[in-house]
């Protein structure tokens, strides 16, 4: 019954929540699901850019909390998949526009009309964090294989468990499998070895997510991307489907990569 | 002014006030909190309320009626406690908290010194993940791991079945006998009584490598000696 609210955080910036959002936004829309990403960044907006939509904003969440405008007028539809819509952030104000409260009550509107809320979650564990787990039927942490990332990731799931939300799923992004061969990187089982979460996904690492957040396509809708592909793994697992993980060694080959090489 | 103080009680908390009411109608203890809120504007400004309502029984529009009605007085309604599951829910989905001094939640309720005696330890079954911080005026023994930036302060020994890369201090009240066992603490940062020991190498802290070996950590001639923690160590003591 209803939608299913899913918030993506971190703790730590720059790890890919909004990329993410935006990529499985548009795996669980391109499979046919009624989607609506909510931008839960108030004053540092990106999900619009991301998803190039930008251009399209009228009304934003701060509208639609503070009674300027009706849900709908804020929801803006993709420009590719009809059943994608985007409530972006407030440009101008701060997280303090917005209540948990006010998360949830626009999240109970908004559950009947659609299967899938997504919301990106500010970086930190202050206000905006709260606003956007708030509403949360179910969250999912997103790391790097990096030191100080699982660290904001350990606290981030501390505070979830001690808020009643459960135990969130864990998506390990920008794994380089080549680096993680040489000793450079953390692995994926290093990171589950201190998380102790279930895994939902990895994602490679791969160039042609910042090629697509700078046209504003997600990655997700390249069939040829990794990255791409990981991200509808993910989505399909959201849906409770078994998707085998991918084989991450294959992509760091050195065959794989004359062959990406040649497709440019 | 007489009145309204019997119908509800109001207490100072160390992050806000607790309003208990009594066993009167709700409007009745609903007119007498706002009356004393208009009363002492200046009290009440700027607060934030967790209301314990008994039994009572809450549906949304009169939370959020009530919720309003505080904001507008400056005060922010931040939980509300009842043994009614409904209002608890109704609480809840309005986004209020249903619990108060909720401590972080791997630190158990406070335990007084006396009634952790010499034989006795603190038993803590789960990991400490970042940002938690257990301080025990006793001994503790944690099944689990501390995580980086997870800290653990004992008055007494520390026995961890896990891996530790947080913080750990044993006798902390400077009781240089103390002691601290881990299954692995290479990655630990240990403190016993005043002495520090520090981990050479933080950015590995997260890697497993080779085998692990549990250890234990004790003060000898003024340093942290890390020795093999093995069961006859342990005799005599």
């Amino acid at each position: 019954m209803g939608a299913q609210v899913v918030t993506i955080t971190s703790g730590k910036g720059g790890v890919g929540k909004t990329t993410a959002v935006a990529n499985l936004a548009v795996a669980l829309a391109a499979d046919g699901a009624r989607v609506v990403c909510i931008d839960a960044d108030i004053g540092l907006r990106n999900l619009d850019v991301v998803m190039g939509l930008e251009n399209r904003i009228v009304y934003d969440l701060v509208d639609v909390i503070e009674g300027r405008c009706r849900l709908r007028q804020a929801m803006i539809r993709d420009k590719r998949l009809p059943e994608l819509y985007l409530i972006p952030a407030a440009q101008t104000r701060d997280k303090s526009a917005v209540s948990p409260s006010d998360m949830i009550r626009l999240c109970e509107e908004l559950r009947n009309d659609v299967d899938w809320i997504l919301i990106d979650s500010p970086a930190g564990i202050e206000r905006g964090f709260k606003n956007a787990i708030a509403p949360a039927d179910q969250v999912l942490v997103i790391t790097n294989p990096e030191v100080s990332a699982v660290r904001d990731a350990d606290r981030v799931i501390g505070i979830l468990e001690a808020e009643g939300k459960g135990t969130p799923s864990l998506i390990i992004n920008r794994l380089n499998q080549t680096m993680v061969k040489h000793g450079d990187m953390l692995s994926a089982e290093d990171v589950l070895d201190l998380l102790a979460i279930k895994l939902i996904g990895i994602v490679p690492e791969d160039d042609q997510v910042i090629v697509a957040t700078n046209r504003g396509v997600p990655v997700a809708l390249d069939h040829k991307s990794r990255a791409g592909q990981a991200f509808r793994d993910i989505a399909r697992r959201l849906k409770g489907e078994q998707v085998p993980f991918m084989n991450l060694e294959a992509g760091s080959s050195l065959w794989e990569r004359i062959i990406r090489l040649g497709r440019k | 002014m007489e009145g309204s103080q019997a119908l509800i009680q109001i207490k100072g908390l160390r992050d806000g006030l607790l309003v208990s009411l009594g066993d009167a109608e709700w409007s009745q203890a609903r007119a007498a909190l706002l009356e004393q809120i208009e009363a002492q504007q200046a009290f009440f400004r700027g607060a934030r309320m967790a209301l314990d309502v008994g039994n009572r029984i809450f549906h949304v529009n009169d939370l959020a009626e009530l919720r309003d009605r505080l904001s507008e007085h400056g005060v922010t309604l931040w939980a509300v406690i009842s043994e009614s599951p409904t209002t608890e829910k109704t609480a809840q989905l309005l986004g209020l908290a249903t619990r108060i001094a909720k401590p972080r939640p791997p630190e158990p309720a406070p335990i007084l010194p006396q009634e952790v005696g010499e034989h006795m330890a603190l038993w803590v079954a789960r990991t400490l993940r970042s940002g938690t911080r257990l301080e025990v005026p006793g001994h503790v023994v944690i099944v689990g791991d501390v995580n980086p930036g997870a800290e653990v302060i004992a008055e007494g020994n520390i026995v961890v079945w896990g891996r530790v890369r947080g913080l750990v201090h044993a006798g902390a009240g400077g009781d240089e006998a103390a002691f601290v066992c881990g299954l692995d603490l290479s990655a630990a940062q240990v403190r016993i009584g005043r002495v520090a020991a520090f981990v050479e190498d933080g950015s590995a802290s997260l890697r497993r490598e080779g085998e692990i070996r549990p250890q234990k950590v004790i003060v000898k001639d003024g340093l942290l000696r890390f020795e093999a923690w093995q069961a006859t160590l342990g005799k005599g003591e």
